[in-house]
């Protein structure tokens, strides 16, 4: 065997076992959903019908799935905004301030990031709980008793509910990707801005972001891709779509559809266009945040 | 914030600096007290009886209940989910690591055609989610026989750090000095022998953060596990205690659904203790500098 086929069949064999996974479990499914969205099907036995893009028309026509579209874009605005500004500002703390206690702090910060989302799940159902949880017995404690409510249980409070656990589970981990960056900025630049009068404010407006930049965007889009997984985990064990569908979300709403209603072409449907939209959030949040528009 | 902002200013002023830390421990204590509290409120409640739970979240046992561990235990058979996810856990970790390696080595050093479209190739792959493609997925491997078996469920969760999985280690592979494959294979070392006495320990590194960071996803994942796996006794953790915590509202045992999210979080805290070092690390490898 000359030295040329060795190499070429090891380069073969490197790549065999990868490749096979890669192919059967994510390339054939990848285009199954794009190709089966455009078929009628209706369960394991059934003959899939093309029906072209029907089922998108019925999408917009369906009433659950608009408001789950609406329960998810609300989620997807205002968890990673928050997430992200509460990181950054713990990051900058935590390293301009050279506190001695600030490893704690980063350890502290980002276990809830390890933990599974059904333990978390399960426990912010129970500190939203009416009677036992912590949060209405909390406000009893304060003389608030009126304020108590049951949070997952009112249509007008519980995105708010589950935007926090959403918000409590992901900020450590983005803290500590900002720290890493912010370690890397030079100390002469906050040494310099200081001598030059600039507050804390300033140089963490000027400085501070400013050289993190390229870190924030590739977060917000982590975070954007990271609520439509985590919400799916969240809603189903804390609320399951409740109160009324308030709760519910894209992702909760392509399961249901697929695995008990059988209407596997509609899910895939409802698949392909949450690939699209988050794919153009993508690309509207790296345009927007762009160096110069900024 | 608006502690936050307060701080910075006091913290503008030279004699004000004393304050502002003081407000800044202040803002960080509440926030640590935010992140631990429920945590603390699951292991008192995993020791009371119902009734005790059900009273007030803010007292403490009367007398500890271990009892409630026992029935962890016994009647939700807390152990062997566990004992389910440590099995996934392994396969997936040892399929992944089989996978990964020789690709993200080939990928990141040898030089031939196509080697450019495979990188992109698996790119692609790190927008393509695991719920997307459930439905496809699901029957699929119904039609292969695949599902409610635990290998192919493992199968399926390397597959899904695959892509993230070569793009991280092919980072470490390339930063790896040229020479030393030469030298072994003067030294007569096969392609094979290079790959695993040479390169393999020089990206331990990269690969001990890759185990680390699989080993959550994989211990915790709930959403493949929940729909490939039928059989109660093939379960894995996390759906064991989401089908827990649905009996348990109309059996009130809160007990021993406690106890049993305690026995789930006791592994990983002391994983998360041992490996905390390498998994900040690996964040500022992976996440950022890649």
């Amino acid at each position: 065997m000359s030295m040329k086929t060795r190499r070429g069949l090891f380069i073969a064999a490197c790549l065999l076992p990868g490749l096979a996974l890669f192919l059967l479990f994510k390339v054939y499914p990848t285009i199954q959903i794009f190709q089966k969205s455009l078929y009628l099907w209706t369960g394991v036995g059934d003959e899939p019908k093309f029906i072209g893009l029907q089922n998108f028309v019925d999408m917009f026509h369906d009433d659950v799935f608009l408001l789950a579209l609406r329960n998810t874009g609300f989620l997807m605005l205002v968890v990673p905004v928050l997430t992200l500004l509460i990181a950054l500002v713990n990051a900058s703390l935590l390293t301009q301030s050279k506190l001695k206690e600030r490893g704690f702090y980063r350890t502290v910060f980002f276990f809830p990031s390890i933990l599974s989302f059904v333990v978390i799940a399960i426990l912010w159902s129970f500190i939203y709980h009416p009677t036992m949880g912590f949060v209405n017995s909390g406000l009893e404690l304060l003389g608030l008793g009126d304020w108590a409510m049951a949070w997952l249980g009112d249509q007008r409070t519980v995105l708010w509910a589950l935007a926090v656990t959403l918000i409590w589970q992901a900020a450590g981990y983005y803290m500590v990707m900002y720290m890493a960056g912010i370690d890397g900025i030079s100390p002469d630049l906050y040494e310099a801005a200081g001598l030059d009068g600039a507050t804390r404010i300033q140089q963490f407006f000027h400085i501070t972001i400013p050289m993190l930049w390229e870190i924030i965007r590739v977060t917000i889009i982590f975070s954007i891709n990271g609520v439509l997984t985590i919400s799916f985990v969240i809603v189903s064990v804390m609320t399951a779509g409740g109160p009324d569908r308030h709760s519910e979300v894209v992702m909760t709403y392509l399961y249901s559809q697929a695995f008990t209603n059988s209407n596997f072409g509609y899910a895939m449907a409802i698949g392909v266009f949450i690939f699209i939209i988050s794919l153009l959030l993508a690309l509207i949040s790296n345009k927007l945040t762009e160096r110069g528009s900024h | 914030m608006s502690a936050y902002s307060a701080s910075l200013q006091s913290g503008r002023k030279s004699s004000g600096g004393a304050v502002g830390r003081l407000l800044v421990r202040l803002f960080l204590i509440v926030q640590a007290l935010i992140v631990v509290y429920p945590l603390l409120w699951n292991v008192i409640a995993s020791l009371k009886t119902n009734a005790e739970v059900m009273e007030s979240p803010w007292s403490f046992p009367t007398t500890l209940n271990w009892d409630n561990y026992v029935r962890a235990f016994t009647t939700a058979k807390i152990g062997d989910y566990m004992l389910n996810s440590v099995l996934v856990v392994a396969m997936s970790m040892t399929v992944l690591l089989l996978a990964a390696i020789p690709t993200a080595y080939v990928l990141g050093r040898m030089r031939f055609r196509g080697r450019s479209f495979l990188t992109n190739f698996y790119m692609a792959g790190l927008f393509i989610g695991g719920v997307y493609i459930i439905v496809p997925l699901f029957i699929m491997m119904n039609d292969l026989s695949m599902l409610d078996n635990r290998f192919w469920l493992s199968a399926v969760y390397a597959t899904g750090s695959l892509p993230f999985s070569v793009f991280l280690l092919t980072g470490f592979m390339k930063s790896i000095p040229h020479d030393f494959e030469e030298a072994a294979m003067i030294d007569g070392c096969g392609y094979f022998g290079t790959l695993f006495k040479v390169i393999m320990p020089m990206a331990r590194p990269g690969i001990i953060t890759l185990i680390v960071f699989s080993f959550f996803d994989f211990w915790n994942e709930y959403v493949l596990a929940m729909t490939f796996i039928t059989d109660d006794a093939k379960k894995t953790i996390p759906i064991g205690l989401s089908n827990l915590m649905q009996i348990q509202q109309y059996a009130t045992d809160w007990g021993s659904l406690f106890a049993g999210l305690v026995i789930v979080l006791v592994p990983t805290i002391a994983v998360y203790a041992l490996l905390q070092k390498k998994l900040t690390e690996g964040m500022m490898l992976g996440g950022v500098k890649g």
